[in-house]
């Protein structure tokens, strides 16, 4: 099993230097007190997370573990083409579902996966976004079980949330360790709120009269994600708007300001399509805004994520992603899949419900670790209710390999102990340019052995570290570089 | 800014100006009672009508008693201007805006709000009456304490303290009414010793007993009362000193929005000039009821009229 700081055996991996020696010399009952200056810090800034299933204190806390996962200059740059690749092909595919259907005609994706989708939306087909972009914010969950080995395991394109918390998690580590920060360049995380912001301007609607006004569109206070809603709209600068503050007036969306009406341009909206607007979508969404979706289509308003792109985080069309970067982009696929089985084919299916004790099954459209079976963790009974369900409908399942998650050292109980860990960067897509705040969202399973790390069910956080590329391995890539040129010229 | 947000902040003050006067009124109405005049309504009657819940009430309960009309104005949360009713009120309002309002101004209502989820039946004893209600203005203390000393001054403050004074101007209104219901005029006992324990229980109310001996030598009379609760501006709570608060609030916004301005802020400007011209026999003379009645309905105007023109 690997782990991120020992790596295969009992070493520490060089980018873990700093962390190890001062692991080594920490006594645990300071880590504790940390943990617990930490706790407080987050109550005082009211970061929570509440977790609707669950019911009691609807202003928990999410747990935040205080030993970092770091990651190097090298395998970060590798990771960051990686997302650029991926989301530029996940974002072709959205705009093709809704043009000229290229790939499906060309036979790589079978049409019944979108239009069995619950998020394609038919309205969007033949509408026109601005600059092309459907998927400015995508969330991309990876894991890892080697050294070289990262997979991706799931896209979210909707409204994918969490940034709030890596934000935070550096702010609060900054305060607890500075002499940690002091001791190793770490890349910054803290201007990703300016980045979010130019992307937003960067898909200003074709009819928009000046500098783009960007509001955030949330669906209130009641919202498990507010917290964060509230924290961005801040830092960027922009209202935090809720449906009741927007009215369409003859085709334009306006907020309803002190200073009576005034224009909006950009809705980065964290309300799901069905909401939007009752006349277009759901006709008993309080949470919307009635004539939102027209004034969109007249190309008065821009909405991020665009309306219909949360096609794409389906985990049956996830299993076509690398197709979709060779088909749209003409390149090699650089970050890998999970090798996934595709329940809706009989063999796959067969194998399957041959194997349910060994594989994770997940259901295609959902969401948050819901819908899913963890087969080693399953009891006997689980495995044949799910059984029956997985029979009943196959088109509805993909089934993957219970990954050996790669481990983090993590504060629990008893000490330092293994625990596996995810990695959700944030990967923005604008007209103008992608942009990647270094490192994301690490998420940490606390129980012992679990893989389950959504905060849904349990699960904590932890800061994460990219190191800033080191003088020598800055001079080595750029040698590598021209080592490249040079065997190209020769050939 | 949004009209949401002005929307939260002003019904955040207001509640929480609400749940003080509550408790104030409830301290008047438990001091008349000792003191209770034959011929009167019954005091905890006229609590419920000075804190315009009359209606309400009745719609509840048969018989205005002590118990009922302290359980209804403290704790029923089917009665919006109950005291506890104000707290949830306002810390929804507050949560709504958390990022308008600074985390002093978050933690004196919050605090509120986690100590209030913790009070037993105990706490709303007869015999921790007192306790009680001194919790509740101690409350509304801190919350507007932290406000003036820690909010900036930008619309945010501009709508706070129009809700804050636009709720005082109305509660100080009715709780001089009170005098009025309790005591149905009999001439016999204006100047009374009964009189003047009920005028001083008004000042205590509003914490003005001292404040009262500062301004006017000599005892207690109805008429000085009266006066100093309406029209002197040295007292923080009288009707022209919140008058005052509110035209100023309503002229920055105008400055702030370029000069914008509705009907609110000419209402408010009348109602103004008006305190602060009107001398203490002419109201008497017309009648203090009529007077104080006349300014209720013109305050309930002014506050439909920023809903409309601000926070709609």
């Amino acid at each position: 099993m690997f782990d991120e700081m020992h790596g295969l055996d009992a070493s520490c991996r060089p980018a873990y230097a700093v962390v190890e020696d001062w692991l080594s010399r920490t006594p645990p009952d300071f880590l504790a007190r940390k943990e617990r200056e930490a706790e407080a810090l987050f109550r005082k800034i009211g970061i929570t997370f509440a977790v609707y299933t669950e019911g009691g204190d609807p202003e928990r806390l999410i747990p935040f573990d205080i030993i970092p996962r770091v990651l190097d200059a090298g395998e970060w740059a590798l990771l960051a083409s990686g997302l650029e690749q991926r989301v530029k092909a996940l974002n072709r595919f959205v705009q093709d579902m809704y043009h000229g259907r290229e790939i499906i005609r060309a036979g790589t994706v079978p049409e019944r996966l979108v239009e069995g989708n619950p998020c394609f939306e038919r309205k969007m087909v033949g509408v026109e976004v601005p600059a092309g972009v459907y998927t400015h914010i995508a969330g991309i969950d990876m894991v890892r079980t080697g050294p070289d080995e990262f997979y991706v395991l799931e896209d979210n394109c909707r409204t994918p949330s969490g940034v709030s918390y890596m934000l935070e998690n550096r702010e609060v580590m900054m305060r607890l360790f500075p002499d940690l920060f002091a001791r190793q360049a770490i890349q910054p995380v803290s201007h990703y709120p300016e980045e979010l912001l130019a992307t937003l301007q960067s898909v200003a609607p074709p009819n928009c009269p000046g500098d783009p006004v960007v509001a955030l569109l949330t669906p209130g206070f009641y919202n498990s994600a507010y917290y964060e809603h509230s924290f961005l709209a801040d830092e960027m600068g922009v209202e935090l708007v809720e449906g009741q503050d927007l009215v369409v007036q003859n085709g334009v969306v306006m907020m309803r300001t002190t200073e009576g009406p005034k224009r909006v341009d950009v809705i980065y909206r964290r309300i799901d399509d069905a909401f939007l607007d009752p006349l277009a979508f759901n006709p008993d969404s309080a949470l919307g805004v009635p004539g939102l979706f027209d004034a969109y289509c007249k190309g008065n308003v821009t909405l991020a994520n665009a309306v219909g792109s949360g096609i794409c985080d389906d985990k049956a069309i996830y299993t076509y992603v690398p197709d979709m970067v060779r088909f749209y982009l003409g390149e090699t696929p650089i970050l890998n899949n999970v090798p996934t089985w595709r329940c809706a084919e009989a063999d796959d299916l067969a194998y399957v419900l041959d194997h349910m004790a060994e594989l994770v099954i997940k259901a295609v459209h959902g969401s948050g670790g819901y819908g899913m079976l963890v087969g080693p963790h399953a009891s006997k009974a689980e495995i044949q209710e799910f059984r029956a369900k997985l029979q009943a409908k196959p088109h509805d399942y993909i089934a993957q390999p219970t990954l050996a998650l790669s481990t983090c050292p993590t504060f629990v109980a008893n000490g330092v102990a293994p625990r596996h860990v995810d990695l959700r960067p944030f990967v923005l897509l604008g007209g103008d340019a992608v942009r990647i705040a270094p490192g994301g969202l690490t998420r940490v399973a606390l129980k012992e052995g679990s893989l389950v790390v959504n905060s849904s069910q349990g699960g904590g956080t932890k800061d994460t570290w990219v190191l800033a590329p080191t003088a020598q391995a800055a001079s080595q890539s750029q040698s590598q570089s021209q080592v490249t040129r040079q065997t190209v010229g020769e050939g | 800014m949004l009209s949401r947000t002005a929307s939260n902040l002003f019904w955040l003050a207001r509640s929480v100006e609400r749940m003080d006067y509550v408790a104030r009124l409830l301290d008047v109405a438990r001091h008349m009672s000792v003191l209770a005049s034959p011929n009167s309504l019954n005091e905890w009657h006229s609590a419920l009508i000075a804190a315009g819940c009359e209606t309400p009430f009745f719609e509840l309960h048969e018989r205005s008693d002590e118990a009922a009309v302290l359980h209804f104005l403290i704790r029923d949360r089917r009665n919006p201007s109950s005291i506890m009713s104000c707290l949830v009120q306002a810390r929804n309002n507050a949560r709504a805006v958390r990022a308008a309002l600074t985390l002093d101004v978050w933690e004196a209502i919050n605090g509120a709000y986690l100590e209030a989820r913790e009070f037993d039946e105990e706490t709303f004893s007869s015999d921790n009456f007192s306790t009680f209600v001194d919790w509740a203005k101690r409350q509304a203390l801190l919350f507007n304490g932290a406000y003036t000393n820690t909010l900036l001054r930008t619309e945010n403050f501009n709508f706070l303290r129009l809700g804050t004074f636009l709720e005082r101007a109305d509660n100080t209104a009715r709780i001089l009414d009170v005098k009025y219901h309790v005591l149905l005029p009999s001439f016999e006992q204006v100047g009374g010793s009964l009189d003047y324990y009920q005028w001083a229980a008004i000042l205590r109310s509003v914490s003005a007993r001292r404040s009262y001996h500062a301004l006017y030598k000599g005892r207690v009379v109805p008429w000085q009362v009266v006066e100093m609760l309406i029209l002197r501006p040295e007292m923080p709570r009288s009707l022209r000193a919140c008058y005052e608060q509110v035209l100023e609030n309503l002229d920055t916004l105008a400055q702030r929005h370029g000069g914008r301005a509705g009907e609110a802020h000419r209402l408010a400007g009348e109602m103004h000039a008006r305190l602060r011209y009107s001398r203490i026999d002419d109201i008497f003379q017309r009648g203090l009821h009529e007077f104080l009645t006349d300014t209720i309905d013109r305050t309930v105007v002014i506050g439909g009229e920023i809903q409309k023109f601000y926070l709609g």
